[in-house]
C-alpha cells in the first residue's frame, strides 16, 4: 500500500461526495428547502476539503474552504439559496470535480474560471448578489482571442510553431485545435432529394464551420436527352479549413449521410480511413483525382494542396499531432503516429497491470452476488424445513442430499464474504498521514500509534470507516490534544499520543481512538448546548450525558472555525455513520488524561451465526457471537438479590439474570428461570450476563435484513431475518440489552432537550 | 414533490376505499403498491400500541400498522377476512391492516368536500376530505398525516 493507492481512494470517495453534491443542489435547484439536503450538501464539500488537505492538494482545499463558507450562509439561513444563487453554486461544483480530476490525473485547471467563481462564491457569502450576467461575457469575450495565435497550417515551410500559453485560453476546449484542412466529396443520391433535403441548404451549413471552397463536379451529368429529371447528377468536391474537426463536418451531413457518398480526408489525402467508421458503403475515392483537375478548378488553396503535397502532408501531421494531444483523439492519421500511440498506450497498460496483480471488480457486482447467496441460504432453510416436515425417517436420498446442499450454500457464503474481508491497515494509513497534517496545520507534536491494523472486517464496513475515523482523528489533534506548551506545563510530554486500536470482540468489530489531551471540558460543553438550545439551563445532566452532548448536531467547541474542523459537522455525522453500519459510540474522558472513543461494528452486514431461541412465544436470534455458553438453571443456583434482581451462580461466580421478555416488555411479570435456558452472554463492557430465554430452537445462519429501511431503529433489536417458516424474527442486539439491565434506558435517542 | 401530493392539486384522481369498523376511509391509489392477506405478524418490542409488528414481503421486512387502532379506534383483531394494504408513504413501504378492501373510486377534485369543523383536531389532521358516493361517506385519508415522520422516529 503506497501513498498512490490511499489517494486513489481518496479520490474514489471524491467522486461519491461530488455525485451526492450536484444531486443535493440539483434538489435545491428544484425548490427542495430540506435543512437535510443543505446539510447533505455542506457535509460533501467539507469531506472533499478535509480529505485534500491531508494531501496537500492546496487548490482544492481553498476553493473548497470558499465554497464552504458559501454554504455555511445558506445553511444557517442567511443566504436564500435562488436560482442564481444555485447557478453559481452548481459551476462552483463542476470546478470542484475539475481540480479534483485535475488533482487526480495530473491535468491543468482553467484557473481564470475558478478565480472568478471564488470571488462570486466570496461575493455570496458577503450578502451581494451574484453577477453572473456581468461575468458571462467576460468569460466568452476572452474565448475568441486565441484564435489568431492559431497559424494556419498549409503554408510553403509546412507548420510552423507557435509558443502560446495555454492559460490564456478559456474553458473553450475546440479553440486548442488547429485549423485543420479537410477535403470532402459529397455526392448525392436521389433519395437525398427526394426526402426534401436541398444540397445548398447542407454546403451552406458547412461553410458556417470555416473557410471554404467548393467546386462542383458536373461530369457526370448526361446530355439533356437521356437525363432523368429526378436523378441525381452532382457531385461535391469541397475543401474546408476548420478548427472544428471532423465530428462536427459530419453533423452537417447527420441527416443526410444515408443519402449520400459522403467522403471526408483531411488535406493532402493523408492515410485516413475514415470510411471505415461510417455506418454507409465506403465509396471508393481516387486521390488521382486531385492530380488529373488542377487546371479544371481554379481554386487556390486546391493548387496548394496539390502542389505542395509534401509539406501539406507535414503541416496536417504536425497539425494532427496537436489535435491528439489536446483531445487525445484516438483518430491518428499518420501511420507512424498511429503506431507510436500505440505503443504507448500498451506501455501503459503494462505499468498498470504491474502495479495490481488483482482484478477490480465494481463493488455492485458483489454485492448482487452476496444478495443472491442470503436469498439463496434463506431458501436452502425454507427447502431443508418443509423436507423435515414430510419426511421423518431422516435417512432418506433428498435428505443426504440437502444436507450437502447446506454445505455447498455455506461454502459459498463463506467464500463471497471473504471477497469482502479486507484488513483495515489501509484505513489506518491513511488516519497516520492525517495525523501528520493536522499536527503540521496546528502546530501541535503528536504521534499516532496503531495496532491491530490486520484484523480483517467486510469492506463496506472499511470505506465506511473512513469518514467518521478522519473526522474523529482531526477533532481528537484539534480540540482533544493541547498545545505542548500547555502539555508541559501539565506536567506531561509535549507530544501527544493517539492511539488507534482495531481488534474482534464477540463477533465485531472494536475499534477504539485514544488521546491522552486534555479531555472534555464538561463547562464549556454544557455551557455550549446551553446556548445552542440543546438542553436547558437548568437541567441537571450527568457526565456522560455531557460528554454525549458533542454528539449532537451543530455542536462544536472550537471557538474558530479552522481549516481542519470546527464546524460542528463532525462528531453528529460520526454517530450517524457509525449507527448506519449497525455500530454504537462510546466515549469516555477523564479530564487532564484524556478522552476514549470506542466504536463497535458488526463485521458484515450480510449474514451472521445465530441461536433461534423462544421467548415468550416470540423466535428471537441471538447472534452466537455473543455466546459464551447456555446452561439449564437449577433453582438452587438462583439467588434472589434485592426487590428484582436475581443472580445465577456459575462454578461459584455470581452473574446476574436477565430475562429477555421482560427487558424487550414481552411480557409484564419475570418468567420462572427454572423453566427456561440462560444464555451466558459476554457484552462489550467485558462484563459476563446471563440471559433468560424460554427455549432454544436451534443454530442457524441467518441474513440480516434491516428494520430502518421501513420501520425504525428498535432499541435492544438488532436487526430482522426471515427464518425457514418465512417469518420475520427478530435479532437480539446483546449490547443493548446488558446495558438495559444495568439500569440504563433502552430508549437512548430520547432527546435530551426534551429531558432537560 | 410525489406524485400522489402532485395529483392532489391537479385535476380527477383514483381512489382505493376500504372499510375500518364501520367507517369507509379510501386512499389515493398511487399510494398502493399492493394489497393482500393477512398473515401472522412478528410483534416489535416497544412499539405503539397500533404496530401490530413486521411481516415478510419478498425478502423485505414490512411494518403492519392496525389503521383502526392508529385512527383512535377499537383496535383490530386481525383474522384471515382482513386485507393489507401495502402503501408508500415518503421513502417507507408500510401495510395498513384495514378489514375489507370496498372499492375503486374515480373522482374528481370538486367531488370532495372540506373536512366538516369538528372538534377534534387528530381527526381534522389526517382527513383531506370527506366524499359522497352513493349516500356513504368515505373519509379521505392523507397517509402521510397518519404517519408523520417524527412520530414515526419516536416509535
Amino acid at each position: 500500500m503506497d501513498m498512490n493507492e490511499i489517494k486513489e481512494i481518496f479520490f474514489q470517495e471524491c467522486e461519491e461526495q461530488l455525485a451526492e453534491l450536484e444531486s443535493g443542489l440539483l434538489k435545491l435547484n428544484d425548490g427542495d428547502r430540506d435543512p437535510e439536503t443543505v446539510n447533505a450538501v455542506f457535509r460533501a464539500v467539507h469531506s472533499i476539503k478535509g480529505g485534500a488537505g491531508a494531501f496537500g492538494l492546496d487548490d482544492l482545499v481553498s476553493f473548497a474552504h470558499v465554497f464552504e463558507t458559501t454554504l455555511d450562509c445558506v445553511r444557517s439561513n442567511r443566504l436564500e439559496p435562488n436560482q442564481d444563487v444555485l447557478k453559481v453554486m452548481l459551476k462552483s461544483a463542476d470546478v470542484l470535480a475539475d481540480l479534483t480530476n485535475a488533482a487526480r490525473d495530473g491535468g491543468s485547471v482553467d484557473q481564470a474560471r475558478s478565480r472568478q467563481l471564488i470571488k462570486e462564491l466570496e461575493a455570496l457569502a458577503n450578502g451581494e448578489l451574484p453577477q453572473a450576467s456581468a461575468a458571462e461575457p467576460a468569460l466568452k469575450a476572452a474565448a475568441p482571442a486565441p484564435a489568431p495565435v492559431v497559424a494556419p497550417p498549409v503554408n510553403e515551410e509546412g507548420f510552423q510553431p507557435v509558443a502560446f500559453s495555454f492559460e490564456d485560453f478559456e474553458a473553450d476546449e475546440p479553440a486548442l485545435i488547429e485549423a485543420t484542412c479537410y477535403e470532402i466529396v459529397f455526392r448525392p443520391k436521389s433519395e437525398l432529394y427526394a426526402k426534401g433535403n436541398d444540397a445548398t441548404l447542407l454546403l451552406r451549413d458547412l461553410s458556417r464551420l470555416g473557410e471554404m471552397s467548393i467546386h462542383c463536379d458536373t461530369d457526370g451529368m448526361p446530355p439533356l436527352d437521356r437525363m432523368n429529371p429526378e436523378a441525381a447528377y452532382f457531385s461535391w468536391k469541397i475543401s474546408l479549413k476548420t478548427d472544428k474537426g471532423e465530428d462536427a463536418i459530419r453533423s452537417v451531413f447527420e441527416f443526410a449521410e444515408w443519402d449520400c457518398d459522403l467522403d471526408i480526408a483531411l488535406a493532402g489525402g493523408s492515410a485516413v480511413d475514415a470510411s471505415e467508421e461510417l455506418p454507409m458503403q465506403p465509396v471508393p475515392f481516387d486521390l488521382s483525382m486531385l492530380d488529373d483537375a488542377p487546371a479544371g478548378s481554379a481554386d487556390e488553396e486546391e493548387q496548394i494542396t496539390t502542389r505542395d503535397r509534401d509539406a501539406a502532408v507535414s503541416a496536417a501531421e504536425t497539425a494532427s499531432n496537436v489535435l491528439q494531444m489536446a483531445q487525445s483523439s484516438t483518430r491518428a492519421p499518420a501511420e507512424a503516429q498511429r503506431s507510436a500511440t500505440a505503443a504507448a498506450s500498451a506501455a501503459a497498460q503494462q505499468a498498470a497491470s504491474a502495479a495490481t496483480p488483482t482484478i477490480r471488480v465494481d463493488l455492485d457486482r458483489v454485492d448482487r452476488l452476496i444478495n443472491l447467496v442470503g436469498e439463496l441460504v434463506i431458501n436452502q432453510a425454507m427447502l431443508s424445513q418443509s423436507v423435515i416436515e414430510n419426511d421423518t425417517n431422516g435417512t432418506s436420498s433428498i435428505n443426504m442430499g440437502l444436507e450437502e446442499l447446506q454445505q455447498l450454500t455455506r461454502e459459498i457464503q463463506d467464500s463471497v464474504m471473504a471477497i469482502r474481508a479486507q484488513p483495515v491497515k489501509p484505513v489506518f494509513q491513511r488516519m497516520s498521514r492525517i495525523v501528520r497534517e493536522i499536527a503540521d496545520m496546528t502546530g501541535k507534536s503528536v504521534r499516532l500509534v496503531t495496532e491491530g491494523e490486520n484484523t480483517e472486517v467486510d469492506k463496506t464496513v472499511i470505506d465506511k470507516l473512513a469518514e467518521p475515523l478522519t473526522h474523529m482523528i482531526r477533532n481528537a489533534v484539534d480540540h482533544g490534544l493541547e498545545t505542548p506548551e500547555k502539555r508541559l506545563a501539565a506536567g506531561k510530554s509535549a507530544e501527544g499520543t493517539v492511539r488507534l486500536t482495531a481488534k474482534h470482540r464477540s463477533g465485531r468489530i472494536v475499534i477504539e481512538l485514544a488521546d491522552d489531551g486534555a479531555g472534555i471540558n464538561r463547562e464549556k460543553v454544557r455551557q455550549k448546548a446551553i446556548d445552542n438550545d440543546l438542553i436547558a439551563a437548568d437541567a441537571n445532566l450527568s457526565d456522560e450525558e455531557i460528554d454525549n452532548l458533542i454528539f449532537h448536531a451543530g455542536f462544536s467547541t472550537a471557538d474558530k472555525i479552522s481549516d481542519i474542523s470546527g464546524r460542528g459537522v463532525g462528531m453528529d455525522v460520526v454517530k450517524r455513520s457509525i449507527q448506519a453500519l449497525g455500530g454504537r459510540i462510546n466515549i469516555s474522558s477523564k479530564p487532564g488524561q484524556g478522552s476514549v472513543f470506542t466504536m463497535s461494528l458488526p463485521l458484515t452486514l450480510a449474514v451472521l451465526d445465530g441461536m433461534v431461541v423462544t421467548v415468550a412465544n416470540q423466535t428471537l436470534v441471538v447472534p452466537l457471537t455473543a455466546i459464551v455458553e447456555t446452561l439449564q438453571p437449577e433453582a438452587s443456583a438462583i439467588h434472589s438479590f434485592g426487590a428484582t434482581q436475581r443472580l445465577i451462580s456459575i462454578r461459584n461466580s455470581f452473574c446476574p439474570l436477565v430475562d429477555v421478555g421482560r427487558i424487550l416488555n414481552f411480557r409484564a411479570t419475570q418468567a420462572n428461570p427454572v423453566e427456561g435456558v440462560a444464555l451466558l452472554v459476554e457484552s462489550e463492557g467485558g462484563g459476563q450476563r446471563a440471559l433468560m430465554v424460554d427455549a432454544i430452537q436451534g443454530q442457524r445462519q441467518v441474513v440480516i435484513k434491516s428494520l430502518e429501511a421501513n420501520y425504525t431503529h428498535v432499541p435492544g433489536i438488532a436487526a430482522a431475518t426471515i427464518l425457514g417458516d418465512g417469518r420475520v424474527a427478530l435479532i437480539l442486539d446483546v449490547d443493548a440489552i446488558v446495558a438495559a439491565s444495568r439500569g440504563q434506558s433502552l430508549k437512548p435517542e430520547m432527546s435530551l432537550a426534551a429531558a432537560g | 414533490m410525489t406524485y400522489a401530493a402532485k395529483n392532489l392539486t391537479t385535476g380527477g384522481r383514483e381512489l382505493i376505499a376500504f372499510r375500518v369498523g364501520d367507517q369507509e376511509f379510501c386512499v389515493n391509489i398511487m399510494a398502493v403498491r399492493e394489497i393482500r392477506g393477512w398473515t401472522p405478524a412478528t410483534p416489535m418490542p416497544h412499539a405503539p400500541s397500533y404496530v401490530l409488528g413486521v411481516i415478510n414481503l419478498r425478502g423485505a421486512v414490512l411494518p403492519i400498522v392496525d389503521l383502526s387502532a392508529r385512527l383512535g379506534m377499537k383496535p383490530a383483531e386481525p383474522t384471515v377476512r382482513h386485507v393489507i394494504i401495502v402503501a408508500q408513504v415518503k421513502n417507507q413501504v408500510v401495510g395498513l391492516l384495514v378489514d375489507a378492501v370496498s372499492d375503486i373510486l374515480t373522482v374528481r377534485d370538486e367531488e370532495i368536500q372540506p373536512t366538516p369543523d369538528i372538534s377534534s383536531e387528530f381527526e381534522k389532521s389526517f382527513a383531506r376530505g370527506v366524499l359522497a358516493i352513493e349516500g356513504r361517506m368515505i373519509c379521505l385519508v392523507e397517509l402521510e398525516a397518519v404517519f408523520p415522520h417524527e412520530e414515526r422516529e419516536a416509535a
